[in-house]
């Protein structure tokens, strides 16, 4: 297992010095003189001269990729001009956020889109199947972030459950429950899309499942049904359903713009659009390779459960 | 294509989401045409007036806008650019993988790494990134989403062409020295096109949405033009005062998304044949039952099947597999039934425990008595306490019928568990001597073995062991050595054989080899399209077959015991069962047939302990028992 990790580790390097690549192009593509793009309102003489020189835009463009690269694995992902800090500090404070919100928005649509999805493929037909499937129908189909201004509407502002927005309240606030509290409607809103993609492959992967001989063969054996759903058909289900986890992963953390946005949530989405809106180019830049990079690192892990899950893959 | 369109008129839901997506389409369509009032002429005075405000239908906006206005003309662009970035999309994109997909080798190799490399981005960041690069603005959102779709479509169309180019017709136009060009533009572009428009109908709900999103954002388009997206992104602030700005066009984004999915489900289902063949569904715990003939009890023997008959109901048409099939399997007998595939032989079997698929599969009458009571009447509950405990079930290919997942010694100490109240220990030493009793070497080894681990052989040899893991009164074996070789066949069939002597095992042997027959089982029925033919015991049969049918089957097996044999060497095919001749089934394809054979119902004639269903029999059975 550890020699299988390793590989997928070292198999990791290119995808992630691609990455690098691809955002340094993108990068490139900023129209005229990039310097003063870049800083846009806080472009002073100095600042333009300080920048040229940060960015090496006086040397070719592959010479510029290898020194941006070489000071990022440093750990200097350059400076931020409208925060005046350096922008890994930012990312870095601004990520532990966002992860919180993704991964519990994460946990919650794996564990109710596969609920959902066993359920409607065990009553295919039935009325909880229909529910379940016109429900599904109605959550990939509305905006996470039109949800997320839904919500306030009724649960913070007519019925006064939960705090209109934010991650703690400004006074008194800071501690687990006060988070939760928080974290409620944004971690819902952010995961409708991904449960109800989820639901839906996991239903028609349970189809497939259920037709096999094996089940048939459990059956036989006098498995209980609740067992035969539940365990036999369920485990081989999710041999199908984990790649889509991780791909669904993707959309939660990258989706979490918006919802940062609209429950004022002090992630590393929020802090990109800012940035952008800002031209603060190069903390866009760091930001977009850390998350980039770190789902490359989450879809190994995706991996390694799937070879524990699956014995015929060779690990 | 006209089947196509009826499949998606049949689906309602389809045909709504379509109806309301041409209606919204018609709507952006013609909105410069309505009198309607400019949607950017701002009036402070009239600033949040709510909804069915006199000369403001929906309101206004947080400068006095009216809403109607802005609704229709941000509906209007929103379609627009999702539409645009959807055929960008689709246009680069299939445009690289018609080039990878038809061109192969390096380039393919090239193009599909970097494909993949835009894939390992989280989906909305990479769209972010280039926004940065381009600056906000409608446009630079449309590129934006456009891109980030690019790699979708080049890895579709790329899988479809590396199918065609392959084909005899691309080979032939290279062969008439049509140019690379030529080839793309003729040949493989009309038959990619209806995949391309495929997956743009899939993905175009999205791309609306995804520029929406980037517009609410700040990002896309700029005062005071506005797509819907940035119509609530500038209602946002405005969200708890007054919420019908947010509400009307976070709605709108709501109901275009959504009928285009509904649509767009519609289409994809109508296209897949799966799903109208009906293999999607699912099979019940037990078969359905829906019985007008209920044979009385008590029975006799260990199993009694009682005039069974099993149909599938697939749409209208009615296929009756099984016929009012009678078999009684004695204590300690290994009765055999024999037929070609189709036959019904195997649905019997499944039927005594309810383990025909269902749907499609529906048991229409008859009965199985075991130990006076009626098993196809049971509930479910009942049916499950006894499956594996007093019926237990052998299966054709042990490494489909095995779960792939589990280690064999979970899934014997399972076989025990749901029967028997004890521990997991003890659960796992009664799975090491099932395993050594069907004589597995190195039992304590093999028994963490995954079923692919195992070879054929021994994982039919599992597939025995659970089946004996609570002393079952009956075995019923389905084919059990019809997928393996013929050295292990004797070896497994020798196997049974032991177990049936050691245990006093009542077995009921599924099979299409005669030579199986006859190394095995005492009696023999023999099944044709759904009946039984020709019954007795098997030495009696082999001697002297009474039916023609079972008198080819017979001649088909050169050396008894001697490998597999397909039954194909009798010439014609069994019949379809759903169109069965009123007589004698067999006689389309019987040298003997007469006129009167095939118009007149023909019943099971017995005498003694055989049995035959044919009018001119090869064998007079009953001069024959007088004689005996
Ligand atoms: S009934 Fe007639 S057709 Fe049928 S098997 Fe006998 S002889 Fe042949």
């Amino acid at each position: 297992m550890g020699g299988y990790i390793l590989k997928r580790l070292v198999s990791a390097i290119p995808v992630l010095l691609g990455i690098t690549v691809i955002v340094f192009l993108i990068m490139s593509l900023i129209p005229g003189d990039p310097a003063t793009a870049i800083l846009g309102s806080y472009a002073t003489p100095e600042n333009v001269e300080k920048l040229n020189r940060d960015l090496g835009l006086d040397k070719p463009l592959v010479q510029r990729y290898f020194i941006w690269l070489g000071n990022m694995l440093q750990g200097d992902f350059g400076r931020s001009f409208s925060l005046n800090r350096p922008v890994l500090d930012e990312i870095l404070e601004r990520f532990n956020a966002t992860l919180i919100l993704a991964g519990t928005s994460f946990v919650l649509c794996a564990f109710m889109g596969i609920l959902a999805g066993v359920i409607s493929a065990a009553r295919q037909y039935g009325l909880a199947d229909k529910a379940i499937t016109f429900t599904v129908l109605i959550g990939i189909s509305v905006p996470s972030f039109f949800l997320g201004m839904m919500m306030i509407l009724l649960f913070a502002v007519n019925l006064r459950w939960l705090p209109v927005s934010g991650m703690y309240a400004i006074y008194g606030g800071g501690d687990l429950p006060d988070l939760i509290r928080h974290l409620i409607m944004p971690a819902l809103a952010l995961s409708v899309v991904a449960t109800g993609v989820i639901a839906r492959l996991s239903r028609s992967a349970m189809l497939e499942v259920l037709r096999q001989d094996f089940i048939r063969t459990a059956r036989a054996k006098g498995v209980q049904e609740r067992r035969v759903i539940w365990a036999h058909a369920l485990r081989a289900a999710m041999v199908s359903i984990i790649p889509v986890l991780g791909i669904q992963a993707g959309f939660v953390l990258s989706g979490s713009v918006y919802i940062e946005i609209v429950f004022q949530w002090p992630g590393i989405g929020r802090m990109l659009v800012d940035a952008i809106l800002k031209r603060d180019i190069l903390l866009v830049q760091g930001g977009v390779v850390f998350v980039a990079a770190c789902y490359v690192f989450f879809n190994i892990m995706v991996d390694v459960a799937q070879s524990l899950l699956d014995p015929r893959i060779k690990t | 294509m006209i089947a196509f369109l009826k499949l998606l008129a049949r689906n309602r839901m389809a045909a709504a989401g379509g109806i309301v997506l041409s209606f919204v389409v018609a709507l952006a369509v013609v909105t410069p045409l309505l009198p309607l009032q400019p949607p950017d002429v701002t009036n402070t005075a009239n600033r949040f007036l709510p909804p069915f405000s006199e000369g403001h239908l929906l309101g206004t906006d947080h400068l006095g806008r009216d809403l109607l206005s802005r609704l229709m003309w941000g509906t209007r662009l929103s379609l627009a650019v999702g539409a645009a970035a959807a055929i960008i999309a689709a246009v680069i994109g299939s445009a690289i993988g018609i080039v990878a997909g038809y061109f192969g080798g390096r380039t393919d190799n090239i193009i599909m790494r970097i494909v993949d490399m835009l894939m390992a981005f989280p989906y909305i960041l990479l769209a972010l990134a280039i926004v940065a690069a381009l600056g906000p603005g409608l446009m630079n959102a449309l590129i934006a989403v456009a891109a980030v779709n690019i790699p979708f479509f080049a890895r579709n169309i790329r899988g479809v062409t590396v199918g065609l180019a392959g084909r005899e017709f691309i080979d032939a136009a290279k062969l008439a020295g049509m140019g690379h060009g030529r080839i793309l533009a003729q040949e493989l572009l009309p038959n990619v096109v209806p995949v391309i428009v495929i997956a743009m109908s899939t993905t175009i709900g999205w791309m609306i949405l995804e520029t929406a999103g980037l517009s609410f954002l700040g990002l896309g388009s700029q005062p005071p033009q506005a797509d819907l997206g940035s119509m609530l992104g500038e209602a946002r602030s405005a969200l708890i005062t007054n919420p019908h700005t947010s509400v009307v066009p976070g709605l709108m984004i709501f109901v275009i998304v959504m009928s285009i999915n509904l649509f767009g489900d519609g289409v994809r289902d109508a296209l897949d044949p799966r799903l109208r063949s009906g293999a999607l569904t699912r099979p019940r715990p037990a078969t359905i039952v829906d019985r007008d003939n209920v044979p009385d009890g008590p029975g006799d023997g260990v199993l009694d099947i009682r005039a069974l008959e099993t149909q599938f109901h697939v749409g209208p048409r009615v296929y009756r597999a099984v016929n009012e099939v009678s078999l009684a399997v004695q204590p300690g007998e290994c009765l055999g039934v024999i037929g070609e595939s189709g036959s019904g032989k195997s649905v019997t079997a499944l039927s005594v425990m309810g383990l025909v698929a269902s749907p499609p599969g529906v048991i229409t009458g008859g009965a199985v008595f075991h130990d006076g009571h009626d098993l196809i009447g049971a509930p479910y509950r009942d049916l499950r306490r006894l499956r594996g405990d007093k019926v237990a079930y052998i299966f054709q290919d042990p490494l489909a019928t095995l779960h792939p997942l589990y280690r064999v010694g979970d899934q014997l100490a399972e076989a025990i568990l749901v029967h028997h109240r004890v521990g997991k220990a003890e659960a796992r030493a009664r799975a090491v001597a099932l395993l050594k009793s069907v004589r597995i070497p190195n039992a304590e080894r093999r028994i963490d073995a995954y079923p692919h681990e195992l070879s054929g052989g021994m994982r039919q040899r599992v597939g025995i062991a659970m089946a004996l893991a609570n002393d079952p009164e009956v075995i019923i074996a389905d084919e059990p050595t019809t997928a393996l070789d013929v050295t292990v066949q004797a070896q497994i069939l020798a196997l049974l054989d032991d177990l049936r002597r050691e245990r006093g095992l009542s077995i009921l042997f599924i099979t299409h080899d005669f030579g199986v027959v006859a190394q095995l089982c005492d009696r023999v029925a023999v099944m044709y399209a759904g009946r039984i033919v020709e019954e007795g015991p098997t030495a009696e049969v082999l001697a002297a077959p009474a039916h023609p049918y079972t008198k080819r089957l017979i001649a088909c097996v050169p050396e008894l015991g001697q490998g597999r044999r397909e039954l194909a060497a009798i010439p014609g095919l069994p019949p379809a069962v759903d169109r069965l001749p009123a007589g004698c089934h067999f006689a389309p394809r019987c040298d003997k047939a007469r006129e009167i054979c095939g118009q007149e119902p023909l019943p099971l004639a017995r005498s003694g302990a055989r049995a035959v269903r044919c009018r001119f029999p090869e064998e007079d059975i009953a001069s024959q028992e007088d004689t005996a």
